[in-house]
């Protein structure tokens, strides 16, 4: 029962390592840099489920309520930096492929690797 | 002064600040002229940071004046400072040097776009060294690698964009395992403000989460900062990016992620888990002998002079992993030490081949044969740098090596293997710096050759000013050694 208590964290784990194996097994740029993104949001969850208090609301002080309990607000303001990166990221990740497939005509990394290798 | 108390902002502000000017900057050269002097001016601050280091003086910043842990801090020690002075420098002279050499390599129309990407490196390499914040290093490592993949793929070689998509999957990975590893971390302690960390850490009860932790930023630093056998991204993203952009990476972005790699494995860990410094040399010491093996093995065999030289920073970053991964004060003296020194030699080496690169018609050895009697001086510069690679006395890289070989030798028995693989190591580097000066100097340039030319002027005067660099703090390396070992002091403070 313990280890399904903790099962915010294996969604985690999980995620990230569908993420990881797409990156690593996938030959087509694009699929890799999809299991790129889900590798990252892999990461986001565990950010953002380790903030999470039961019971606790948005940290809003409000007048006469002293006994309120607050989720942790600083891992999500780092997340929604972290999604920033993660889309950047992908942006120019995609145009990295679209400036490879107008100088390759493939997009898919065997043939790419081939092209090289006989210039 | 009150300057002074801001320089540590000022150095990440002043490159952040003009990237958006230089984009537009479009009148010929002006986006060149505003780099360049912006790098200059971080040069100059980075020069004041250290003498202000070297006088024993502490900087640390509050931005917006709120106090650390719950503001972010800067600060800047000996360690930043060197790594600072590297980063900045090798911007600066990069960019001095390289007017020419990008005019022919990136067209002119995008020249202001190129030059803010490289002003955002800059900003975010800076940032790393002198932020104090977990987090904020990721963010400021984030900027810097964003930003490299488009230096890298800014030049007229297709083969660059297979080569950056690589290093784009790759340093990705690298730095969402070091969020993974700050998260965990944040989960125990409650904190991102690096000395926070280090007190809070000791007072948790449960060390399997930093154990975890300590693995994922371990592992992810090491795949930014190319230690074998990580290193995969590194040999093609050097060759084929831009001859200019090459310098300034190969001086400096690998060792800004082995700084935060040291900053976090002594500063955070080691005093905090219980035998974290074994578990970091018995982890890092094989795989730095493989690097160092390996890494100058390929570099005999090469045919490309970038790829080869590429290899050797591979063996290089092995080196500076050897003496880290022996955790005691001369094996991290050795290794700050080297990261300054190779920063120099591999620099002065780059150059040298951005000199030919502008007249020979490629950069395999063959192209570069014969190359010798019209490029004098090229070539003289790549000599003098190639013996401080090897590590002949006199030039910088000898003070690092024979730093490295004492610290070794003190080990026992594992000692004296290392200290042979180190003497090997640099008779093999004697072997790959010499079969580019058997190309240059006794062979024949080919029948169907274009005539060479000198490198022109501005580009010629740089390469020998990082040459003779080497010569210089090879004869008095006193300023870069006491940085080193004060350096040292600090991150092996509780060790012993």
């Amino acid at each position: 029962m313990e280890l399904l208590g903790y099962y915010n964290y294996w969604i985690f784990a999980v995620v990230l390592m569908i993420g990881f194996y797409a990156v690593i097994a996938k030959v087509n740029l694009i699929k890799k840099l999809i299991g790129l993104s889900i590798f990252q949001s892999a990461v986001f969850l565990m950010y953002i489920t380790m903030d999470k208090v039961e019971g606790g609301t948005a940290p809003i002080i409000q007048e006469g309520v002293s006994d309120q309990i607050f989720s942790n607000p600083l891992p999500q303001v780092l997340i929604l930096t972290a999604i920033v990166v993660g889309v950047s990221t992908l942006a120019l990740g995609l145009a990295i492929v679209v400036r490879i497939n107008e100088a390759y005509g493939s997009i898919e990394e065997n043939d790419i690797l081939d092209m090289d290798r006989k210039a | 002064m009150i300057l002074d108390q801001h320089l540590a902002a000022l150095v990440v502000i002043v490159p952040l600040l003009s990237a958006p000017i230089i984009v537009l900057l479009r009148p010929r050269g002006l986006a060149w002229a505003a780099a360049t002097a912006t790098s200059l001016m971080g040069f100059a601050i980075a020069i004041a940071l250290t003498l202000g280091v070297l006088n024993g003086q502490n900087y640390s910043y509050h931005m917006g004046s709120w106090p650390a842990p719950y503001g972010i801090a800067l600060s800047v020690d000996a360690l930043s400072a060197i790594v600072l002075l590297v980063v900045t420098g090798a911007s600066a002279l990069a960019l001095l040097a390289g007017r020419l050499s990008l005019n022919e390599e990136i067209n002119e129309e995008r020249q202001p776009l190129f030059f803010a990407a490289w002003m955002l490196v800059l900003a975010g390499l800076v940032g790393i060294l002198v932020s104090a914040d977990a987090f904020n290093i990721f963010v400021f490592m984030e900027i810097s690698s964003l930003a490299s993949y488009v230096l890298i793929a800014g030049g007229p070689d297709r083969r660059a964009l297979p080569a950056v998509f690589k290093y784009l999957v790759m340093g990705t990975i690298g730095a969402t395992f070091y969020l993974i590893g700050v998260g965990l971390i944040y989960m125990m302690t409650g904190t991102l403000n690096l000395a926070d960390m280090e007190l809070r850490i000791h007072a948790v009860s449960d060390q399997n989460p930093i154990l975890v932790a300590a693995g994922f930023i371990t592992v992810g630093l090491a795949l930014k900062a190319a230690v074998f056998p990580l290193h995969a991204w590194l040999p093609n993203a050097y060759t084929y990016a831009p001859h200019i952009v090459t310098v300034f990476l190969a001086a400096c972005a690998t060792k800004v992620s082995l700084y935060v790699l040291l900053r976090f494995d002594f500063f955070v860990f080691q005093q905090n888990l219980t035998g974290h410094d074994l578990q970091f040399s018995y982890f890092l010491m094989p795989l730095a002998t493989l690097a160092i093996l390996i890494g100058s093995g390929i570099a005999l065999f090469e045919r490309n002079l970038k790829r080869l030289l590429a290899y050797s920073s591979v063996a290089q970053i092995g080196y500076i992993m050897l003496g880290a991964s022996l955790v005691s004060m001369a094996g991290v003296t050795a290794s700050v030490l080297h990261i300054f020194n190779h920063a120099l030699a591999k620099g002065a080496l780059f150059l040298a081949a951005a000199c030919l690169a502008m007249s020979c018609s490629g950069m395999r050895l063959n192209d570069i044969a014969g190359a010798a009697r019209s490029m004098p001086w090229t070539m003289g510069a790549f000599v003098l740098a190639g013996l401080s690679l090897i590590g002949i006395p006199g030039t910088a890289g000898f003070v690092s090596k024979w730093y490295l070989i004492t610290a070794v030798l003190s080990q026992g028995a594992v000692g004296i293997a290392l200290a042979v693989v180190i003497v090997v190591t640099s008779l093999m580097a004697v072997v790959y710096v010499w079969r580019v000066i058997e190309s240059a100097y006794f062979r024949t340039a080919p029948e169907n050759a274009l005539p060479l030319h000198e490198a022109p002027r501005e580009l010629l005067v740089v390469t020998w000013v990082a040459a003779l660099a080497n010569l210089y703090f090879g004869l008095a390396p006193s300023v870069p050694v006491s940085l080193s070992s004060t350096a040292a002091e600090i991150l092996m403070r509780h060790t012993q």
